[in-house]
């Protein structure tokens, strides 16, 4: 592709100390300060941040797209030598699309439910030139294919919500690139995606980008995609730039506390909790309108000191390399002990913790068979015409068991019937057929015949912190309600107990008069933990406990999980579409597909070959936070079928790179059993897998 | 005391009564709510001590005034039986909003409790409620007034009974609507996993996220019910005379109304200034929520 520049070598965007605030009631609060970054002709720059550190503002400002609300308060962003926020609505729309184009973060909302994919992708041509339709029409389908995505006419026909989020991403990927524009903005675009869809379109993206020899802004908060697809980053900690380098400087060398915890607290895959606890950094990101004077950072800050209160500035350390710490030579040249300081970080050494001994006499839960089945509902005409409803299978024939004292992680992407099988086994969802097995006896199904004595020991926490608690009562009085009513005890003591289990996952007491909408996501999800430990339950389910927050306060979260359960010895359900954060987790892994199980096997063997095909492509998608490591990437094409197309043979053989052929078409696999015991569901005979497996992981 | 039998108590904040003056300052920023509230509010008054400033008695009359227009003597004229008009319209400010108002109270207590019940419980429960209440719902308010009061014969219970019955059923619906959403919500489930009985997920979980809602419906209800009250009157069919129910002395000025129009406008006018005034209280009360 032909690309303007203004001289050759001269950076395409260029941001000069830009800084950005918001007026949220009448007063005005910094978002971005002094910000500065430099994006050369086909750069990929990654920008690197937490949520409230201001890389979506960045994002938009340089688009000059800010709400009313937004302030730019100074500085300049220059695009190709031409400042963009000097420019008038009118020019601006000159430059956006074609110049500058933006992918943004959440598909479903991006697109109009209202019209067709093809027609809305058509509105960024019409209005420019006057192109006849046959002519549009023929553009729109190039574009599609170029995403990949299949059938494009019947899918230029569709609407939105007819596709899955990995398609509705693509077509935000071919508008933003429909003017093959020079410079590409891309917001967090795999965020929603499960991991697998991300792996593709990250695929896509590349291809795209230095096929084109476009650049690219990556904004993300995960620093394995950025390890991915960047080669350069920048950080960001509360709207301060506080590093800035390349991939492999920032990531083998990092010189600021803040990139070294983040770094550090990120699940190395095949690490487990019982080797070592998880690098957390304490406290939270400052809200905007509170953020402290000096270094930002120095509150959260495991080496700060004095000088710390004054705003360090930001140094040149190297070519095209800067921080911002006073103490950054320190750092570099080693002075401070890595250990030590990691150690720092949490007060403690990392330690090795004793296997705990299984009771496997009796098993805790034991699921048998388990089924749950919806029935989808009929139209009116084919009720009349006498049509059998469809079945969703959304959990079909699961048979697994959790010991005493264990975590069982439960691996599936979105739409895999984890979170059904979850609620299944709590009583709010009907088994259709198997049965549930809770300490050895029969669990009741309906949620009004399990007395006191069984509601207590199951408990469950959910996915979305903020809707754990009710927002009406107080955190305590949510903590304390189930202690009075589960454990019979009267109010004080309830109350007592209440602020008790609040400090045990570190809410300080003040916290027990506060309602949710005060407490920040981590800490909401904290109160949602303590009030499903409240009752002391022996089996505890999380439902991607640590989804929804930041990186650096998912490690203090797992920490304090892994804490409890130590102390208590009570028994987990690690439900997650992240490996790496069950594979630190848990001792057991069961990986479900499409309502089935196809693989179940102790943690410290799920990460060596023999791998079940699906748990190899799971495996092989997490994008690992170390740039050093490259591996073949295993691509599943096409998305997750939907389940109400019930297979014959294998759930997973329409997707599985390692498929036989008929048989895996039209036979149900058996389980096949290793060494180890761990099992398989598949028809590959497992020597032959694990010849041909490389090992994905050290 | 036995452990675990302590009741529970209920410590939630309401949602806008823990801050009163915010809600006033907010009223009074638009001139609309502003004024609804302001004219409101002076009813209220009216209703409280109308009866003892007033200038003269209900029912006083000077045949020797009879159908004289407003004067510094009586502000809004007299009528035909020479009753003073203002003092009637003040006195009778009372009955009309206290019955409303009760009407309106009652209404909405039977409205939540059956409108939580229904969203909660769903499937036939629900079925049943709302087609029973389709069927109230479709008989306009008037007409089930002259079934009801053409039986009972006209009286202020009755009138009562009637509000009841016409707006439980809109309250219930609102309140419904609010339950079938958030017994979904992760909170609510984690309720009844933790054991709790139904009366304390409907009261401590559900009931808090309809007060916005059932707030709004029943200042509006509160509204209607007065013009229904004053509609009754006017067809006879509530207080009857000498009471100075507005809608009632309405429909004795028409008569008169060529000679003596003050008699009839006054109290036509109290009725439409009070129903105008509360609708955009319970607008701004609306916005207020909205913006909170």
């Amino acid at each position: 592709m032909e690309k303007n520049r203004e001289s050759p070598g001269s950076p395409i965007l260029r941001i000069k100390e830009l800084t950005v605030a918001y007026k949220l009631r009448d007063k005005v609060h910094n978002a971005v300060r002094d910000f500065s970054l430099e994006i050369e002709p086909g750069g990929k720059y990654g920008l690197v941040g937490e949520s409230g550190s201001g890389k979506t503002t960045i994002a938009l400002a340089i688009l000059n797209y800010l709400g009313k609300d937004g302030l730019i308060q100074g500085g300049e962003v220059l695009f190709k030598g031409k400042d963009l926020l000097g420019l008038t609505k009118s020019q601006l729309k000159e430059v956006w699309g074609s110049q500058i184009s933006l992918v943004p973060q959440n598909p479903q909302s991006s697109l109009n439910p209202s019209m067709r994919i093809g027609d809305q992708i058509a509105e960024v041509f019409s209005g420019r030139n006057g192109d006849f339709a046959g002519d549009i029409l023929f553009r729109v389908l190039t574009l599609l294919e170029r995403v990949h995505l299949p059938e494009p006419g019947k899918i230029a026909r569709m609407y939105p919500h007819q596709i899955s989020g990995g398609m509705q991403q693509r077509v935000l990927i071919a508008m933003a690139l429909s003017l093959n524009p020079d410079l590409l903005l891309l917001d967090e675009p795999t965020t929603a995606l499960d991991v697998t869809t991300e792996a593709s379109i990250l695929g896509l993206l590349q291809e795209e980008v230095t096929g084109s020899g476009s650049s690219a802004l990556y904004v993300t908060h995960n620093l394995g995609v950025a390890a991915q697809f960047c080669d350069r980053l920048a950080v960001l900690y509360a709207g301060d730039l506080v590093e800035d380098g390349s991939l492999l400087d920032i990531f083998q060398r990092p010189l600021h506390p803040y990139t070294t915890g983040l770094i550090a607290s990120i699940p190395s895959p095949g690490v487990s909790r019982r080797e070592s606890k998880l690098i957390s950094i304490p406290g939270q990101i400052p809200p905007l309108g509170a953020r402290p004077a000096g270094c930002v950072f120095a509150p959260r800050c495991p080496i700060a000191v004095n000088i710390c209160l004054q705003t360090p500035p930001l140094t040149e350390t190297g070519a095209n390399r800067s921080v911002r710490c006073h103490r950054w030579e320190e750092i570099e040249q080693g002075l401070l002990d890595r250990r030590r300081f990691f150690s720092t970080y949490n007060g403690d050494k990392p330690e090795k913790i004793s296997k705990p001994v299984f009771d496997n006499a009796r098993n805790l839960l034991d699921l048998k068979k388990v089924g749950v089945h919806f029935e989808l509902p009929r139209s009116v005409i084919e009720v009349f015409t006498g049509k059998s409803p469809d079945t969703l299978k959304a959990v079909n024939g699961v048979t697994f068991s959790i010991p005493g004292g264990s975590t069982v992680g439960l691996v599936g992407e979105s739409g895999s019937g984890k979170t059904t099988l979850a609620r299944a086994i709590m009583g709010l969802e009907l088994l259709t057929n198997g049965r549930v097995e809770f300490a050895g006896k029969a669990l009741p199904q309906k949620l009004s015949e399990r007395d006191f004595g069984i509601l207590k020991k199951l408990q469950i926490v959910f996915q979305n912190p903020d809707e754990a608690l009710n927002p009406h009562l107080k955190v305590g009085t949510s903590i304390q309600i189930p202690i009075q009513r589960l454990l019979l005890c009267d109010r004080d003591d309830a109350e007592k107990k209440a602020i008790q289990l609040m400090e045990a996952f570190q809410l300080p007491a003040e916290y027990f008069n506060k309602k949710p909408h005060q407490l920040s996501g981590g800490e909401k999800q904290r109160a949602a933990l303590a009030r499903s430990f409240a009752s002391n339950p022996s089996l505890l389910i999380v439902d991607e406990p640590v989804s929804s927050l930041d990186v650096s306060v998912q490690a203090a979260v797992l920490n304090m999980l892994d804490e409890f359960q130590q102390k208590e010895a009570n028994s987990l359900l690690f439900i997650s579409h992240n490996l790496a954060v069950i594979g630190y987790m848990a001792d057991i892994v069961a990986v479900i597909y499409r309502g089935c199980l196809m693989e179940v096997s102790r943690t410290e063997e799920l990460f060596s070959p023999p791998y079940h095909p699906y748990t190899e492509a799971l495996l092989s998608a997490i994008p690992i936070p170390d740039p050093a490591v490259t591996r073949a990437r295993i691509h599943l094409e096409g998305d997750i079928p939907s389940p109400v197309d019930e297979p014959r043979g294998c759930p997973f053989h329409s997707r599985c790179p390692r498929v036989l052929g008929d048989t895996c078409k039209s036979e149900q696999p058996g389980w096949q059993f290793d060494r180890q015991g761990n099992r398989f569901y598949c028809h590959i005979p497992l020597e032959e897998l694990e010849s041909s497996q490389d090992l994905l992981f050290d | 005391m036995k452990p675990g039998k302590k009741p529970l108590k209920i410590t939630f904040s309401g949602v806008s009564s823990s801050r009163p003056s915010e809600f006033i300052k907010h009223l009074y920023n638009r001139p609309v709510s502003a004024f609804g509230a302001t004219v409101f509010f002076i009813f209220c008054v009216m209703a409280l001590v109308g009866p003892y400033i007033a200038p003269y008695g209900a029912n006083d009359q000077i045949a020797s005034e009879a159908g004289q227009p407003p004067s510094p003597d009586h502000w809004f004229g007299t009528d035909n039986l020479g009753r003073d008009v203002f003092s009637r319209v003040i006195i009778g400010a009372r009955d009309i909003l206290v019955l409303a108002g009760f009407g309106t109270l009652i209404a909405v207590l039977f409205g939540t409790c059956i409108g939580l019940l229904s969203g909660y419980l769903g499937s036939w429960f629900d079925e049943g409620v709302m087609r029973i209440s389709d069927s109230l719902l479709a008989l306009p308010a008037v007409l089930l007034a002259l079934l009801l009061l053409g039986t009972m014969g006209p009286s202020r219970r009755g009138v009562l009974i009637v509000i009841v019955i016409v707006y439980t059923p809109i309250v219930a619906r609102v309140v419904r609507s609010v339950a079938l959403s958030v017994r979904k919500r992760g909170y609510v489930e984690i309720a009844r996993l933790q054991g709790e009985a139904r009366g304390e997920i409907l009261f401590r979980e559900i009931f808090p996220s309809t007060v916005p809602a059932l707030t709004v419906e029943a200042a509006l209800r509160f509204s209607y019910a007065i013009f229904l009250v004053a509609s009754l009157g006017f067809l006879g069919l509530g207080v009857q005379p000498p009471n100075p129910d507005w809608g009632l002395m309405v429909q004795e000025a028409r008569e008169h109304v060529s000679q003596i129009p003050w008699a009839m406008f006054f109290p036509a006018g109290a009725i439409a200034l009070v129903v105008i005034a509360v609708n955009l209280f319970s607008d701004g009360i609306k916005r207020y929520l909205q913006d909170s």
